[in-house]
């Protein structure tokens, strides 16, 4: 038995290599292309455009050198990776090594070569600084617009249609009673009928808000439908799985970009519940791979081109939440596979960059990242640790509510006819949405206002419902407020924000998922900082009117200000997030970069850690990694330790009753049998063997690489017929001088496959995979090949022992 | 850049009043009686809008309002005794960003300035007008294009398509009859684009498979659900 077959139907696969030559690269072009002939004869074929291609695509590797050079030259092709194929790191980081060496050797030789070489070192800075440049433009484009259009719902701007309502109201003086209203900005009430009261007015604001909602919502599943599929939900489960090291061609492509930002936009505005900040690292990471095609260095090798990917992951959270030290560790902790410390100081380099380059573009007007920046710092007592502790609780629970509900309900929609109503399901889910959203004023509100809202500390400049408290102004001295009684409109806002928090606990789970680019983070940290607003107004009052109870008594006197619901929000928030995504270190960054206080880092982390533990305990994995199991993406969890007592012999292919492993002998098979096996057989690649009787192992040869190659010599190559001898030995075999011409593979073989005993431990085995990346790893006994065991070998096994089915867990 | 932050530097240690002098000592910060905020953040928070889009204005090609315009100091004063609170918006100079300044007509008499602007938080602003124009403009366009070049794709081209090659070739394309999709019909047209062979088809060639790409993301998305789900 061969390599691991892709198990899509035979139909689909051929769909698979068709779109292998999509426009994510030239040179992957002509490798789809020739791959199609070969592979699918009754597909339209696109072989007489090949010739012309490659000529005028070879670049390096000119077309006009002749057969000898033609051989020792890489054919363009051999060396990449069909669709939803899995990439082999091993390989990919020793052809760079090899091109790295190439490179230096050759440095001395000439001026040219050492400004080569010196261009080379620099490409990947240089790359950096282009990904932060593009990646924070495009996230000032969409708060920009997602602000705009999220105001365009309840009104427009006289004064220029493109203003939110904070800039239409940039120069207007008013009370505090009326904070919102300006003459310039005129909500649709009042445009159409010429006033804003009464029960009309506000039906047809109602009915406007909910138009807009609609429309927007629309307008973005049809772009993502029509143009761009990939560019629909958040984006980070199939991220992570490309960086280690899958491959879905066009993914990152730049329709997937283009429609990505501009219909993230209209989702994020339409008031559906869900955020920007996953799709942003998409965004990013798009940005990333479309620039990696300037840099012959990252376009031609995947490992590296994954490299760049994790640090645009980093430059994508770094826009998003404004915080770019915990961009780079949410790559570094929730992303990444694979990252070296090079990685490091370079996603280091490109969050810098996007943050400047959106600091610089200013997008909310105040000079912050993000919309919900808070500063504040007030103390903390040791005691506040308790509802810190409880808020952690609540975050744990909801985050493993949330991804059992959400990972149920997204299985309905890929198993049953649900999923085949996208565009409905959406225009049903943001109805609702926007019918039940307004006539709550914090559902109303985008939610990074709402967060922005319940982080605040209630100073004495504050005039929204959730700061009415009981103000006794002849004792207050400047900014210093003491704990008062909640009035009348705290406790409006309480129940308001219990109905809003209701809402938003259900509506979410059927939000996440649907087909427009959504994200996860600000939804989950409105829970959580609703949550913990309502905990936090609750000790506020309870250590008010029993500040005489001897819990308070030490730190918590009539007349002092101890307990800040704001931090209590915050805290929420984190924990909350955390449940869903359990992350911890990033997390607790991200949040003390979005407060810039560095007194509140143990109660984040208190809230963080308690919210894992709680979550960890009912379901094992976050919300991502229970995405990426149910859309069976090969996926070699690095975090989770492999603890079965089993044997490669165990693993590995073929199985004791099954026909003996497909090989290919190293100088003794024609260019005839070699067709037959491909033919016959879907595997990705075959070992090499010195011959069947002894079974030594020579070598491992990929498919891809073989089919490019024959079909090369057969027509560039005179005398290469049928019968014709492959031989992948340094030198020819002897043969009878009336044998046809013989086929040198050499160059294709790779000399060094990994192997193992077939007594090695899985253990082991699944660490190799891991560490190293891996795709496939012989097994040998005494010496001889034995059997081979695969990545997706590996993942059916511990799914196995897992008690999971493995045929469903796996991509097919 | 340079000059900006000498600029800076300057507008830190403003000539103040008297009165205004003895606010900021007596440490009515963050009630924000110093320009700007925290000392260690003035170079940062005083970059005015991006430099990209000053290129823009410099070039007159986007000249729409001046940038002066762009600056605002707000100030929020508190209810005191009895007048409501009251938030002020005035375009000033950064150094003239307090209460004294802003806040006119004064609500309160004489004596009581002092202690009404003691509570008052004044707080600079800047924003870029051209860039939020521009931006929302770019974005509006792109979306347009995109709307329509999708009601092209869905309504306008099969009947183009059909009147350019008659009803036989649409009716071979065998597999797509019934997807009512927009370019449902591209396997054929790419069969077609080839058998010609000039540098306008080679446009209309990589139209076709981008379509063909778009097709297989649909189909693997949304018919067979293998990915995002």
């Amino acid at each position: 038995m061969g390599l691991e077959a892709l198990a899509m139907d035979q139909k689909g696969y051929r769909r698979g290599s068709f779109q292998s030559s999509t426009s994510d690269e030239d040179m992957l072009e002509i490798a789809g292309a020739s791959l199609d002939f070969s592979v699918a004869d009754d597909d339209p074929p696109l072989y007489r455009e090949m010739g012309g291609f490659s000529s005028y695509n070879g670049g390096g590797m000119n077309g006009t050198s002749t057969i000898m050079d033609f051989l020792e030259e890489p054919l363009p092709g051999v060396g990449t990776y069909e669709d939803f194929n899995t990439i082999d790191w091993v390989r990919e980081k020793s052809r760079d090594r090899d091109r790295h060496r190439e490179i230096t050797s050759r440095s001395k030789e000439s001026t040219w070569a050492l400004i080569h070489s010196v261009s080379d070192a620099f490409s990947g800075w240089l790359l950096m600084l282009l990904i932060g440049l593009l990646a924070g433009s495009l996230a000032g484009l969409i708060d920009i617009s997602a602000h705009w259009m999220t105001d365009l719902k309840e009104g427009v701007c006289l004064a220029g249609f493109w203003f939110n309502h904070e800039h239409c109201c940039w120069k207007s003086n008013t009370t505090f009673m009326d904070r919102d209203k300006c003459p310039e900005w005129m909500s649709w009430s009042e445009l159409i009928l010429g006033h804003g009261e009464g029960a009309f007015a506000y039906i047809l604001n109602y009915f406007m808000y909910v138009t807009w909602a609609l429309l927007f919502s629309l307008l973005a599943v049809l772009l993502v439908k029509g143009f761009a599929p990939y560019a629909c939900g958040s984006g980070i489960p199939e991220i992570k799985t490309i960086l280690s090291g899958f491959i879905i061609r066009g993914y990152l492509g730049k329709w997937t970009l283009i429609i990505k930002t501009i219909t993230l936009v209209l989702a994020v505005s339409s008031g559906l519940s869900l955020g920007k900040e996953g799709p942003l690292v998409h965004v990013a990471c798009c940005c990333g791979n479309i620039l990696c095609h300037l840099f012959t260095k990252y376009r031609k090798n995947e490992a590296k081109r994954r490299e760049v990917l994790s640090a645009a992951a980093a430059a994508g959270v770094s826009v998003a939440f404004g915080a770019p030290i915990g961009g780079v560790l949410f790559s570094l902790e929730e992303v990444s596979y694979y990252f070296p410390l090079k990685t490091l100081w370079r996603s280091f380099f490109a969050a810098l960059v996007a943050a400047f380059t959106l600091r610089s573009i200013n997008p909310f007007g105040n000079s912050r990242l993000v919309l919900f920046y808070v500063e504040f710092h007030m103390p903390w007592h040791l005691l506040e640790l308790v509802p810190f502790i409880i808020l952690g609780i609540f975050g744990g629970l909801w985050g493993a509510f949330f991804i059992r509900s959400n990972i149920a309900w997204c299985r309905r929609r890929k198993t049953t006819k649900l999923g085949k109503y996208p565009v409905l399901e959406v225009f049903v889910v943001t109805a609702i949405t926007a019918v039940l959203a307004f006539p709550n004023e914090y559902t109303r509100m985008s939610t990074s206002e709402l967060i922005s809202e319940l982080f605040n500390d209630c100073g004495i400049l504050d005039s929204s419902k959730l700061c009415e408290y009981v103000n006794d102004f002849n004792s207050t001295k400047g900014d210093d407020l003491p704990d008062r009684a909640a009035g009348p409109g705290v406790y409006t806002a309480m129940w308001q924000l219990a109905l809003a928090l209701i809402m938003k606990v259900f509506i979410t789970i059927f939000t996440f998922g649907m087909k427009v680019p959504s994200g996860l983070f600000i939804p989950s940290m409105a829970v959580g900082a609703i949550a913990g607003r309502l905990l936090g107004v609750a000790v506020e009052q309870l250590a008010y009117y029993h500040h005489d109870w001897p819990i308070f008594s030490g730190w918590c006197s009539q007349g002092a200000d101890c307990i800040t619901p704001g931090l209590y929000a915050m805290v929420g928030a984190a924990a909350c997030l955390g449940g869903v995504t359990r992350m911890t270190v990033s997390l607790v960054v991200i949040m003390f970069e979005l407060t810039g206080g560095l007194e509140y880092i143990v109660p984040l982390m208190a809230a963080a850690m308690t919210s894992k533990w709680v979550a960890d305990a009912i379901g094992r994995e976050g919300i991502y990694d229970a995405h990426i199991r149910l859309n069976g993406y090969p996926f070699l969890e690095a975090k989770e330790e492999f603890s079965h007592k089993t044997l490669a012999m165990d693993v590995m292919r073929p199985r004791r009753n099954d026909p003996p492993l497909t090989v290919i002998t190293q100088d003794s098979m024609t260019v005839e049998d070699v067709e037959s096996i491909i033919n016959e057989t879907t595997y990705s690649g075959y070992p090499v063997v010195v011959s069947r009787e002894s079974q030594r192992l020579v070598g491992f040869v990929l498919r891809r690489d073989l089919i490019i190659s024959i079909e090369n010599a057969r027509k560039k190559q005179d005398g290469i017929v049928s019968t014709s001898i492959i031989y992948f030995t340094d030198h020819s075999p002897p043969l009878p001088p009336s044998s046809p011409s013989m086929l040198k593979l050499r160059s294709i073989l790779d000399l060094s496959p990994f192997t193992v005993t077939d007594q090695t431990p899985m253990e082991i085995v699944v660490d190799i995979f891991r560490k190293l990346g891996l795709r496939q790893c012989l097994v040998t006994h005494n010496g001889k090949l034995l059997g081979i065991i695969t990545k997706k070998d590996v993942l059916k096994h511990i799914a196995q022992l897992a008690n999971q089915d493995p045929d469903s867990i796996l991509f097919n | 850049m340079a000059r900006r932050l000498v600029k800076c530097k300057y507008a830190q240690a403003p000539p103040l009043s008297a009165v205004r002098s003895r606010y900021v000592t007596e440490g009515t910060s963050p009630a924000g009686m110093t320009p700007g905020g925290t000392p260690g953040r003035e170079p940062l928070e005083l970059v005015p809008a991006p430099r990209i889009f000053h290129l823009f204005n410099d070039n007159q090609l986007f000249d729409f309002s001046s940038n002066s315009e762009d600056v605002r100091c707000k100030c929020i004063c508190p209810p005191y005794k009895d007048h409501l609170g009251h938030i002020y918006n005035k375009n000033i100079s950064q150094k003239d960003c307090d209460c004294l300044h802003v806040v006119e007509p004064m609500p309160v008499p004489g004596p009581d300035v002092e202690a009404y602007c003691l509570r008052c938080e004044c707080k600079y602003e800047e924003r870029s007008s051209v860039t939020i124009k521009v931006t929302i403009i770019i974005y509006l366009s792109i979306l347009g294009l995109l709307l329509l070049y999708m009601v092209y794709l869905t309504l306008a081209e099969p009947i183009l398509k059909r009147r350019l090659f008659g009803h036989s070739q649409l009716i071979q394309s065998d597999e797509d009859i019934g997807d009512h999709q927009p370019f449902a019909n591209a396997h054929d047209v790419l069969a077609r684009s080839r058998s010609r062979a000039n540098v306008l088809n080679k446009v209309e060639y990589a139209q076709q498979r981008w379509k063909l790409q778009v097709q297989e993301q649909r189909k693997s998305v949304f018919d067979r659900h293998v990915v995002l789900s």
